[in-house]
């Protein structure tokens, strides 16, 4: 099986496991979730150095999940990579329990590095801990997923002006560009396009893929960190509840939960039993 | 009191290299010299506060030490919700520098003006908060913040202040310091004002008050100690800070004399709820305000006389 086939069975299973968690412990976001899935596969399968073993090693890369909402859609890829047995998510939801809708803080949960969820703070912090690596001298990238509904956040754009103008070159930020926010077109919203070309404008290399499609991000990835310093922008093109027919670019699906019938249609779709 | 923040970052910096000053585009030429220390660890953040304080939290969990640097409000209610989260929730050990407190930029009008900044920064959980008294208190307080590994935020004057402390060799964080001691009565002072605290106590002992003058340097965690003694020893609390009478120290011995049922009379010198919309000098406005050493003396004695 190639690296590619890997990533993409493994988002399969990932998908289903984050609609069944979402029905079961009526967690909302799902959407976000599977906009972002392949992003995330692809980070923490081929990308990101890491030792599951020695979580804080100083020399990690960093993840931060910007868009705290997805963190269902992390939680179980963390489990998966083995920061912790896959069985802990089974109390998912449940009063006293870690895994809710959020990021707890990176001494509660192995693999987190931020908690995140109010939107704009995950990538900024991702900005202090990518500096930091240029005084430490320990080598490592730093990388940090958005929404485009996160870039309403004014927070983004000094981070992104300050990373461009100190040429912190080791920070790769991603957008998870699914033409949606919360309760509208991004677009309709706020003069988000041409989003491309604002993090240009802020002094970063930009990347545009498929954000669904494996093998134009692990390019986009192969890409960074830039020889000419600057910091990398991907805007990845996706589709909001991507992999389910019924929940595609339905934003109804930002707060819904699934039902039984729709699960097994979900999965059905998805090819797991 | 800023040259002497800058003095003493930039010797403690010599020595530890965990230290990473951020300025907000504050403090032309005061940091050269830490500049000579080491350029690498002095980044001037620009005018954009939020993104200031998340990336210190960022520094500051990763092994190194940030220290936030710019006027009060802006370092404070500018970015509170970046301080609540990066720095508190993660317990990032960032120490925030907030120059210019209270109303030292009173001729700049209450947008420079920070009034709410002990009130507001007390209420987060595993925040410290200090206000020192002069140059001597902040370069221990800094040093021993250095020590510590949670989240600081010290508020500062600006330049000018006089010296209260000739040879302060013991200082400890949430511990009040006696500077002159009394029989009748406890003014209890945070930050830049004990000037008029110490005036005062002078014109109350002219008219045969004894007031003993104490420190309040930290305002969380408060000297509990200290005012549990002090209410049995003493007839009248009082307190004075150039912040407003809204939950700052006046507010937090109000709220400790409220839950531990102390019955010792308690008064508040501070700042009321408005916004001064007049121009002036920081003496203009603390005279305005009565925070000055006649006012609180006569009201103290008033007080006084009829209990």
């Amino acid at each position: 099986m190639t690296l590619i086939d890997d990533i993409q069975q493994k988002t399969r299973v990932l998908r289903a496991r984050i609609i069944e968690t979402s029905h079961r412990a009526s967690m909302p976001h799902l959407g976000s979730c599977l906009s972002c899935v392949d992003i995330l596969a692809t980070l923490y399968f081929s990308v990101l150095k890491l030792d599951t073993t020695n979580p804080r090693s100083s020399d990690r890369d960093r993840f931060i999940l910007s868009k705290g909402h997805g963190a269902p859609a992390l939680f179980q890829v963390l489990a998966m990579r083995g920061f912790y047995p896959e069985e802990w998510l089974d109390n998912y939801g449940e009063d006293g329990g870690i895994f809710a809708e959020h990021p707890p803080t990176p001494d509660y949960l192995a693999g987190i590095e931020a908690a995140t969820g109010s939107l704009g703070h995950g990538m900024p912090m991702g900005v202090g801990m990518a500096l930091a690596s240029r005084i430490t001298k320990e080598a490592y990238n730093v990388y940090a997923l958005l929404s485009d509904g996160e870039c309403n956040e004014g927070s983004i754009w000094e981070a992104a002006m300050l990373a461009g103008g100190k040429k912190i070159s080791n920070l790769c930020v991603i957008i998870d560009f699914n033409k949606w926010q919360a309760t509208d077109r991004s677009q309709d919203v706020m003069a988000l396009d041409p989003l491309a070309d604002k993090w240009k404008a802020f002094g970063w290399n930009t990347i545009e893929v498929d954000g669904h499609n494996i093998d134009q991000l692990l390019e986009a990835f192969g890409q960074f960190p830039a020889e000419n310093g600057k910091p990398t922008a991907i805007i990845a093109h996706t589709v909001k509840g991507k992999g389910v027919s019924f929940m595609e670019d339905d934003n109804n699906w930002h707060y819904r939960i699934p039902n039984a019938e729709e699960v097994e249609r979900s999965k059905i779709e998805l090819g797991i039993k | 009191m800023r040259n002497a923040f800058a003095e003493v970052i930039t010797d403690l910096a010599k020595t530890d290299n965990r230290i990473v000053l951020l300025s907000g585009d504050i403090g032309n030429k005061l940091f050269d010299k830490f500049k000579e220390v080491d350029p690498g660890r002095f980044y001037n953040c620009g005018i954009a506060e939020a993104n200031m304080m998340s990336m210190a939290a960022g520094l500051s969990l990763s092994g190194l030490r940030a220290i936030v640097y710019t006027i009060a409000p802006f370092t404070t209610t500018r970015c509170f919700e970046q301080i609540r989260i990066d720095v508190c929730y993660h317990n990032a050990p960032v120490i925030i520098v907030g120059t210019g407190s209270g109303l030292s930029y009173a001729d700049l009008g209450p947008t420079h003006h920070s009034l709410e900044d002990l009130a507001i920064l007390r209420t987060l959980p595993g925040m410290r908060v200090i206000a020192p008294c002069d140059a001597e208190e902040l370069k221990l307080a800094l040093k021993q913040a250095l020590e510590g590994d949670t989240p600081v935020y010290i508020r500062i004057g600006k330049k000018g202040e006089p010296k209260i402390h000739n040879d302060l060799t013991s200082f400890q964080i949430g511990k009040a310091i006696t500077v002159r001691e009394g029989k009748d009565l406890a003014i209890i002072s945070a930050g830049t004002i004990m000037p008029e605290a110490l005036a005062a106590a002078d014109l109350l002992f002219e008219s045969g008050i004894s007031a003993e003058v104490v420190s309040m340097h930290t305002i969380k965690p408060m000297d509990t100690t200290y005012l549990q003694q002090a209410a049995g020893r003493f007839k009248l609390l009082v307190t004075v800070e150039e912040h407003g009478l809204i939950g700052g120290l006046g507010g937090a011995v109000a709220e400790w004399r409220s839950l531990q049922n102390i019955s010792v009379p308690h008064l508040s010198f501070g700042t009321p709820d408005e916004f001064m919309h007049e121009i002036g000098s920081q003496e203009y406005a603390r005279d305005k305000y009565g925070l000055v050493a006649n006012n609180i003396a006569s009201k103290i004695t008033e007080r006084f006389k009829s209990l």
